[in-house]
């Protein structure tokens, strides 16, 4: 008798009965994606397709890692993302993380900086420095990374259809520390697809957009080659519904979009991908989480070889960063995040994350305060050099839940991806609404499946307590508004106006002939033009962006 | 005119977060009222307008960046000036407690902070909309 036929009589005889005496906690048990959990589960990878769709750490398929020690050589890069306010705050901030042991640096701008609006412009009203620093010329980021040596840290922009004018913002201040650019380390985000599906921070049309994107590809390969100049964003996605298969499926058809870009712009596969990086979800279901990552890495890796015929093994390499979820944030007994966050941990480092930020407790509330960030990073430390997690490589493999999710996920979205293809990829398919929609219908099933009971959140729908609303919550001050307008006056005083003006004219001719636009905004952002110049300069070249509205 | 409950959902401000207003939007339509979606990044301004246009009864905001305080009380003054406080302000998203009786003296009628199941803010709008016809 196989395993296969005495399990068909196990489940007949011992678990078909002990569920006739005794139902189950649930009718049945499901993925986030709606597949049937089973009871228990058998072997299922054969032998002989073992290396095939699992490989070895650090070789292709890359299922099980992209390096061959992992953890054992290095643990993973904690990076906490911060920003708020004024630059002199967030460089605080900064300073302060890096004096806990933080070993990167991850800037959270504001939302009027993340579109490209001066803080005096209307639609800054009462935006400026909430969610992240107030960025309007080259000072502010000269003060934000004041003290903070720039050819000695790695750092993290969550930037997108700005990205190309805080880049060049970094690589000024950099070059008056005393760094060149191709010493610098980091990454920007600059994925712009996933802003049109679900982040919302776009300003231009998707194709001038694509274009600035790739002009940020070929600059970076040839200026600032140890730049990751693409964080391909599957964790927006995730927070605005969307269950771990979409989240897998989504990032990497949006990665295949900006391959393809690059590729018709005229680079070389193996020159800048190397450079693309990704950047996930942690979420509350541990073992699926697990078994998401290792499927995407399976999944890029053929993407890269089989359709784009990348040769260079970096190329074929899915680098991430995790988040823990801040939708799994409740605002009821935060306390309790902690625990969560710690569970979302696990899930991104048992996963071969590269790098993580970890939530903090008060973030359903407000922008978290230095102590609830410290116990953020002391999650990270403990799961890192007290848990044994990272001991040895990939240490689920072989868990038969964990390979038949990894198996599940990685058929699932690749069914995804060919249906993207069909609608004639992902541009496409953002410009039809298709994306959103899919994403929009899982979180409405998820919210309601919440609202009858049938999701269980802790302190939200059960366990319920009262509760005295929470004091200690960081608030920005309304006033940074006005002292940031008074410094871009300052600034516009101070500066030559003349050699402005001729600047941004250079970046609209770039603009209207298709010349790279990166050396043009370097020079402006140095003769302190302000991000809303630039930003508008280019507006007035490649038009807005307007929403199609989804329900 | 129908008898339906027209209700707008509105993204004020610059904030993309808009997974809790289409939730917002999609229940209130389950629940038989007539929603219009404005989609992200409205201004005060034009959100008052819309609001007049479409001769809403309820307008409801969603905002999760912080800019709570400038914006919500702004939509409900031009909707005073513009003669139109008839209209039902509500607002949602990530807005700390200590907020809210600001936004309440500001003529915000209710303000639903994550986890407020849908029955609360459907019940909100049917009770307080009636209140007004009678």
């Amino acid at each position: 008798m196989t395993i296969k036929d005495r399990f068909g009589k196990w489940r007949e005889e011992i678990y078909g009965k002990a569920v006739a005496r005794f139902p189950e906690r649930k009718k049945e048990f499901k993925t986030s994606y709606g597949e049937t959990v089973e009871p228990v589960y058998i072997p299922s990878c054969e032998e002989e397709t073992y290396l095939e769709t699992r490989g070895f750490p650090g070789l292709y398929p890359y299922t099980r890692g992209v390096q061959p020690t992992m953890y054992r050589g290095r643990l993973w890069t904690m990076r906490q993302y911060a920003g708020f306010g004024t630059a002199e705050e967030s460089n605080k901030r900064y300073k302060y993380l890096l004096e806990n042991g933080q070993t990167g640096l991850s800037v959270a701008f504001d939302l009027p900086t993340q579109i490209g609006y001066d803080s005096d412009h209307p639609m800054s009203d009462g935006e400026v420095g909430k969610v992240g620093v107030a960025i309007d010329s080259l000072k502010d980021m000269e003060i934000l990374f004041d003290g903070i040596p720039l050819g000695n840290v790695s750092t993290s922009m969550t930037i997108n259809s700005t990205a190309s004018v805080l880049l060049a913002m970094y690589i000024a201040v950099a070059e008056k520390q005393g760094f060149s650019a191709d010493k610098l380390n980091g990454t920007i985000q600059n994925d712009i697809l996933k802003e049109y599906i679900a982040r919302g921070t776009y300003r231009f049309p998707p194709k001038p957009s694509m274009r600035l994107i790739t002009d940020i590809f070929e600059f970076c390969a040839n200026h600032v080659p140890k730049w990751n100049t693409i964080s391909i964003s599957g964790y927006h996605i995730r927070e605005a519904g969307s269950n771990a298969v979409q989240e897998v499926a989504f990032t990497l058809a949006d990665g295949i979009a900006y391959v393809d870009a690059a590729i018709k712009a005229g680079l070389d596969v193996d020159v800048f991908a190397p450079r693309l990086s990704f950047f996930f979800n942690a979420h509350n279901n541990l073992l699926e989480e697990v078994a998401k990552f290792r499927a995407a890495r399976r999944l890029w890796s053929e993407i890269m070889k089989d359709r784009f015929n990348a040769e260079n093994p970096k190329s074929q390499m899915l680098r991430f960063h995790t988040q823990t979820a801040g939708c799994t944030l409740t605002a009821q007994q935060p306390d309790n995040n902690i625990v969560r966050v710690a569970i979302q941990t696990l899930a991104a480092t048992l996963g071969g994350t590269q790098s993580l930020h970890t939530n903090s407790r008060d973030e359903a509330l407000a922008l978290p305060t230095e102590e609830s960030v410290r116990v953020a990073l002391r999650t990270q430390q403990i799961i890192g050099h007290e848990s044994g997690i990272a001991d040895t490589v990939d240490p689920l493999a072989g868990s038969y839940y964990v390979e038949s999710l990894t198996d599940s996920i990685y058929e699932k979205a690749k069914k995804y991806i060919a249906k993207i293809d069909e609608l004639g990829g992902m541009v496409e398919a953002i410009e039809k609404g298709f994306v959103q929609q899919e994403v929009q219908d899982s979180a409405y099933h998820y919210q309601m499946a919440v609202e009858n009971g049938d999701e269980v959140v802790v302190g939200v729908n059960k366990f319920q307590m009262k509760e005295t609303p929470p004091s200690n919550l960081l608030k920005v001050d309304p006033a940074i508004q006005a002292s940031q307008i008074k410094k871009i006056n300052e600034v516009k005083k101070e500066r030559d106006n003349d050699l402005v003006k001729r600047s941004l004219e250079d970046i609209r001719k770039a603009a209207q002939t298709g010349e790279n636009l990166m050396p043009q905004i370097v020079e402006a952002v140095k003769a302190y033009a302000t991000l809303g110049e630039i930003t508008g300069t280019m507006q007035e070249v490649f038009g807005e962006h307007k929403e199609s509205v989804v329900l | 005119m129908s008898s339906k409950i027209r209700v707008l959902i509105a993204k004020p401000g610059l904030d993309g977060h808009d997974r809790g207003a289409k939730f917002v939007a999609r229940a209130l339509r389950d629940a038989g009222m007539e929603v219009i979606y404005t989609g992200l990044r409205q201004t005060p301004e034009s959100i008052a307008n819309t609001a007049i246009q479409e001769d809403v009864d309820a307008v409801g905001m969603s905002i999760l960046s912080g800019a709570h305080n400038t914006l919500l009380p702004k939509v409900v003054q031009l909707l005073k000036e513009k003669g139109a406080d008839n209209i039902l302000v509500f607002g949602g998203g990530v807005i700390p407690e200590s907020d809210i009786p600001y936004l309440k003296e500001h003529g915000v009628k209710a303000v639903f902070t994550p986890g407020t199941p849908s029955e609360e803010f459907v019940s909100f709008i049917k009770e307080n909309v009636k209140k007004n016809e009678s």
